[in-house]
């Protein structure tokens, strides 16, 4: 039952992408009746989690790493999932109208949905590392939900530092949860809330206390890590309604609630929490009154009032806990029904400045009061929500819970930010309602649809009740909750709203009347001021973010790219192989290696000239490199030549095939990036001499060398000349046949055995041609490079000056018969990739040998005819062929699913083709036909884009040029 | 005494063909030009195939013989490729 809670949000979030964009009304309806089903369960478990009952949910996922899909719902759970759920309905109805008919609609909704089962998740994981994954989708999604307007600098700007502030801190969470669940031994929630003295006495409380709290603080936005908040209201109002008030910022206090079982009680708990949450409970409300932009008075007011929270969880007291969850309900309602009024405002002005605005009460009355009441419950005026709640925190901050000064400062600060809140409650209405009626603004203001305005309706209706009888409506659902967390230590607690004369009362009305009297000084200063408080407005948190994300990402970068960065290939060179050979030769070392002796046997005369020559080759490729690169290739050919027929001769002719094809695509490849290749950067001290310096590079790159190529072939020898241990070859050459329905081993591991391997190997294939494809589109050829050959401007030149010539002449005259020939084995390579295909189950070949071999017939098409004659005549479609590839090859192990076998399991059989013949027909084939597709798409794909370049070129080339005159 | 002479030859031949690789390789490395590097190469392609009918033979199984054809088929590809290079300086137009 309560996967629904994760799986109809998600799954409705992808349903609803595919509603056409001008269907608002019909998306609207579907996501709210998903948020509506949602809400209906967790009211109907009710039952299940009174006095103290949990209903659990689990699924294996990793259970080796302790890590399950539990699903675990307390009443602290149930509590937050109705509030989420509940407060999801109204802002979705309220999106409805809010939105603009240009905005998508169906993304909107869509993204919303995902962030409601992300925070549902986050509310109702059992395993701290699935609470993690919940935690890291809201921050994600709230990325996307904040930058919804993305064609808007301040959205995105906001979102992305909405995303690095609570990503960040997940981040820290997560080292902190994996910390806990390793002291706990389990990292599922109900073994670790029953843990506490475990984890309170351990050693790693601090770092794990630290690394929690700086995920918890990010995200709920404390101090000081609370300026992301306030940039997070580019959002669309729905989306701040939501985020701000029951979701996103409440996830941290959530967590903090969820812990404090565990964690709370310490005197460095109360340090940390207390004077984060104290600074945040003042700063904001501070802030909060100099804001102009009625959004921003929100946030900080939102920013205030999780500081409210956080130090009623700092306090370590159960009577605190139950105020704490308490406040966060409350302040759910009154702050999602503010948003609202604010986004209603802001819809039918068309402005949020509250210098602007004034005497809407004539215009909008209903919403008008509305926004009154939500914003008394606010500041805390007696018979609605906030005033209990508030009561409660004023009572525990007088309590002396530790000697200490932040101890007693607690009741002062919570007196000023009581009256702080009173003042900026009073701003909101009075500027926006009361006073001068407004003039010029973007549109004539009346009241909003009916059905806008009923989502405000619904919870200032439930500010008032609440606020009035406590006892008989929010109480026992309270109840429960804070028995979930406090378990047998729940106090005695009455929730009523005279509670007779007590200094929690005084408090409050110093707290009424000195800010209504604040208000009334500030009034004028206020009306003409500019955005932000006096003093703290030059102390940006934004652009200390920015400077330090600009000293991170750009400064030290660069700093460290000039330092380490190189653009020759030798020095990196240099480097890797070090490290390699370190790597290797520590372990010998460590075991006191002994070099097993050498043994000569009888020699094949022929096999050791072979051998004479492909090392000579590989030698002289090595010392042409970097001087003549064309000769180096063409030595590195015939080094690759020998080693086939090495495989040959030590019998693996399936190697032998593959990687003679393999040699001669490795071969164009290099040729087509050789055309490419900047020239050798000269040496300026080249001269007759070699200094000392260049003898000494030389001498040791040379001795680097040697002793990497020698340590290799030394493991090698000792390896191969060890008495063969049992290995698992016998298993599958006793089984290829049997099993797997083939004769050729090394295929039927290929796609049968090791199937699921060779899919995460064309995965790989595919992702590595499409990185290749992707920068190549970016290619800039270095400017040496950039104008055509010298051949082909002597040929064209040629072309051009004779006039019974057309440009091209001379090049189609020059390969008239090779290109005849190489036209004429397409058909004849595609016969020879088809039979390697059908027979490669039983004999040598397969789909992998079949790819390259087709694909070598595609680059004879081009090399014959250039890339536009091929284009014009054949449909080449290589990123298709690579994503069919992939899909019937992962279709093909899902298939054997509906047998009711795992994944990939195979299927061998015969069958006959007329003039072809018995050929197998295993299910593996279908596999492999996946993997021929695939591996033909990737090869064709990166021949293909580096072959495109010549044809970027001349343009690129033209361009530079005209930008050249231009500018001289 | 014919599969003796059979051994024989084969094994002459074996070794005339890695001669003939080693004078291949001679050409590849000293030039003069380019064209005869290439050259080198495809001779060495050639041998390569020869080389390994003669292995074929030698272990009575045509599964060799594949490898041979392969080398017939699209060793020329290389060749060509270099030899476009050379002509036109890029071998895709």
């Amino acid at each position: 039952m309560l996967s629904v809670f994760i799986l109809a949000p998600f799954a409705g979030s992808l349903l609803a992408i595919f509603f056409p964009p001008d269907q608002r009304g019909a998306t609207a309806w579907f996501a709210g009746a998903i948020a509506l089903l949602c809400f209906l369960v967790a009211a109907g478990l009710y039952p299940f989690v009174t006095s103290g009952g949990v209903l659990r949910y689990d699924l294996a996922w990793l259970p080796e790493l302790g890590l399950n899909f539990t699903l675990r719902m307390d009443g602290f759970a149930w509590l937050f999932t109705v509030l989420v759920t509940a407060i999801g309905v109204l802002v979705v109805l309220y999106a409805r109208y809010y939105m603009a008919a240009e905005d998508p609609v169906p993304r909107f909704l869509a993204l919303f949905l995902a962030f409601m089962g992300s925070m549902l998740g986050v509310v109702l994981s059992g395993n701290l590392i699935l609470l993690a994954v919940f935690w890291e989708l809201t921050s994600i999604v709230s990325f996307l939900l904040i930058g919804y307007w993305h064609h808007n600098a301040h959205a995105r700007d906001g979102a992305r530092m909405a995303l690095t502030m609570t990503g960040t801190g997940g981040l820290c969470m997560l080292v902190g949860l994996l910390l806990m669940g390793r002291i706990v031994g389990s990292y599922d929630l109900d073994v670790v809330l029953t843990s506490g003295d475990l984890i309170r006495n351990s050693p790693l409380y601090m770092p794990v206390l630290i690394l929690i709290l700086l995920g918890a603080l990010t995200k709920s936005a404390q101090f000081p890590f609370h300026f992301w908040l306030p940039h997070a209201m580019s959002a669309p109002t729905p989306v701040s309604a939501y985020l701000h008030s029951a979701t996103m910022v409440k996830a941290g206090v959530f967590l903090l609630a969820r812990l404090w079982p565990v964690m709370a009680g310490t005197e460095a708990w109360f340090w940390t929490v207390g004077l984060a949450g104290l600074s945040t409970l003042l700063l904001g409300a501070y802030f909060a009154i100099f804001q102009q932009d009625l959004k921003g008075l929100l946030a900080y007011s939102t920013i205030s009032h999780l500081g409210l929270i956080t130090v009623l969880l700092s306090l370590g007291s159960p009577l605190a806990a139950v105020a704490a969850v308490f406040h966060i309900v409350n302040h759910a309602t009154f702050k999602a029904s503010l948003f609202m009024a604010a986004g209603i405002i802001d819809h039918e002005t068309g402005t949020r400045d509250m210098r602007k605005l004034g005497g809407l009460i004539r215009y909008m009355p209903g919403t008008a009061v509305l926004a009154m009441v939500a914003s008394a419950a606010m500041a805390g005026v007696p018979l609605l929500n906030g005033f209990i709640s508030k009561e409660m925190f004023f009572a525990e901050a007088i309590e002396t819970h530790q000697a200490n000064i932040l101890d007693t400062m607690t009741p002062y600060g919570a007196t000023l930010a009581g009256m702080f809140a009173v003042t900026y409650s009073l701003r909101f209405i009075h500027s926006v309602f009361y006073g001068k009626a407004p003039e010029d603004l973007p549109k004539v203001p009346h009241e909003p649809p009916r059905w806008m305005r009923a989502p405000i309706e619904f919870l200032v209706l439930a500010c008032l009740v609440v606020g009035i009888i406590p006892a008989i409506t929010i109480g026992p659902f309270l109840h429960t909750a804070v028995v979930a967390i406090l378990g047998a230590s729940t106090p005695q607690y009455s929730l009523a709203v005279w509670h007779g004369w007590n200094l929690p009362l005084i408090m409050s009305f110093v707290a009424l009347a000195g800010g209504v009297g604040l208000y009334f000084l500030m009034r004028n200063y206020l009306a003409t001021s500019i955005e932000g408080p006096p003093i703290f407005r030059l102390l940006h948190g934004q652009r200390i973010f920015e400077r330090v994300l600009v000293t991170l990402s750009w400064k030290w970068a660069r700093s460290l790219e000039q330092r380490l960065g190189t653009r020759r290939l030798q020095p990196q060179m240099r480097f890797l192989v070090f490290i390699a050979i370190a790597a290797a030769a520590l372990p010998l070392l460590l075991s006191h290696y002994e070099m097993p002796p050498l043994l000569v046997r009888s020699i094949d005369p022929a096999f050791a000239l072979l051998w004479a020559v492909g090392i000579a080759c590989a030698i002289g490729a090595a010392l042409l490199a970097k001087f003549h690169r064309l000769a180096a290739l063409v030595l590195l050919g015939g080094a690759g030549l020998t080693t086939c027929l090495t495989f040959v001769w030590l019998s693996a002719p399936d190697l032998a095939v593959t990687q003679l094809l393999v040699e001669i695509v490795t071969t164009v490849l290099i040729l087509l990036g050789l055309r490419w290749l900047p020239k050798r950067i000269e040496d300026t001290q080249e001269s007759e001499l070699l200094s000392l310096q260049v003898r000494f590079r030389r001498l040791r790159d040379f001795l680097l060398a040697i002793t990497a190529g020698g340590g290799v072939a030394l493991i090698a020898y000792t390896m191969m000349t060890r008495p063969l241990p049992e290995t698992i070859a016998s298993y599958f050459l006793e089984r290829a046949y049997k099993e797997g329905g083939g004769t050729n081993v090394v295929n039927v591991i290929l796609v049968d055995f090791r199937g699921f391997d060779t899919l995460g190997e064309i995965g790989v294939l595919a992702i590595v041609a499409l990185t290749v494809f992707a920068l190549l589109l970016r290619f800039r050829p270095q400017a040496d490079s950039l104008e055509a050959p010298e051949q082909q401007r002597v040929q064209n030149a040629f072309d051009d000056d004779h006039p019974d010539r057309n440009e091209g002449d001379s090049v189609a005259e020059y390969l008239f018969v090779p290109s005849v020939i190489m036209r004429w084995m397409f058909p004849v390579i595609g016969m020879l990739a088809a039979y390697l295909f059908l027979r490669g189950h039983d004999l040598p070949g397969g789909g992998f040998a079949a790819g390259i071999a087709m694909s070598i017939g595609f680059i004879l098409q081009y090399m014959s005819g250039g890339t536009r004659w091929v284009e014009e005549r054949l449909r080449i479609h290589p990123l298709r062929w690579m994503s069919i590839g992939l899909l019937v090859a992962a279709a093909t192990g899902i298939g054997s699913w509906l047998f009711g076998y795992p994944f990939l399991t195979s299927h061998a059989q015969y069958a006959t083709l007329p003039i072809v013949g018995k050929f197998p027909l295993a299910s593996a084939l279908f596999f492999d036909l996946g993997v021929f597709s695939l591996v033909l798409g990737a090869t064709v794909l990166i021949l293909i884009a580096l072959a495109h370049q010549s044809i970027r070129a001349p343009r690129a080339h033209a361009r530079a040029m005209r930008s050249g005159k231009e500018a001289s | 005494m014919m599969e003796l002479s059979i051994i024989w030859s084969i094994l002459i031949a074996q070794i005339m063909l890695g001669l003939a690789m080693a004078f291949a390789f001679f050409r590849m490395v000293r030039g003069p030009r380019a064209q005869d590097r290439i050259l080198g190469l495809d001779t060495l392609y050639i041998n390569a195939m020869l080389m390994l009918l003669t292995f074929g033979i030698r272990t009575a199984n045509t599964l060799y013989f594949e490898s041979a054809l392969i080398v017939a088929l699209i060793g020329f590809v290389s060749s060509i490729a270099f030899g476009k290079f050379l002509m036109r300086g890029e071998i895709i137009e």
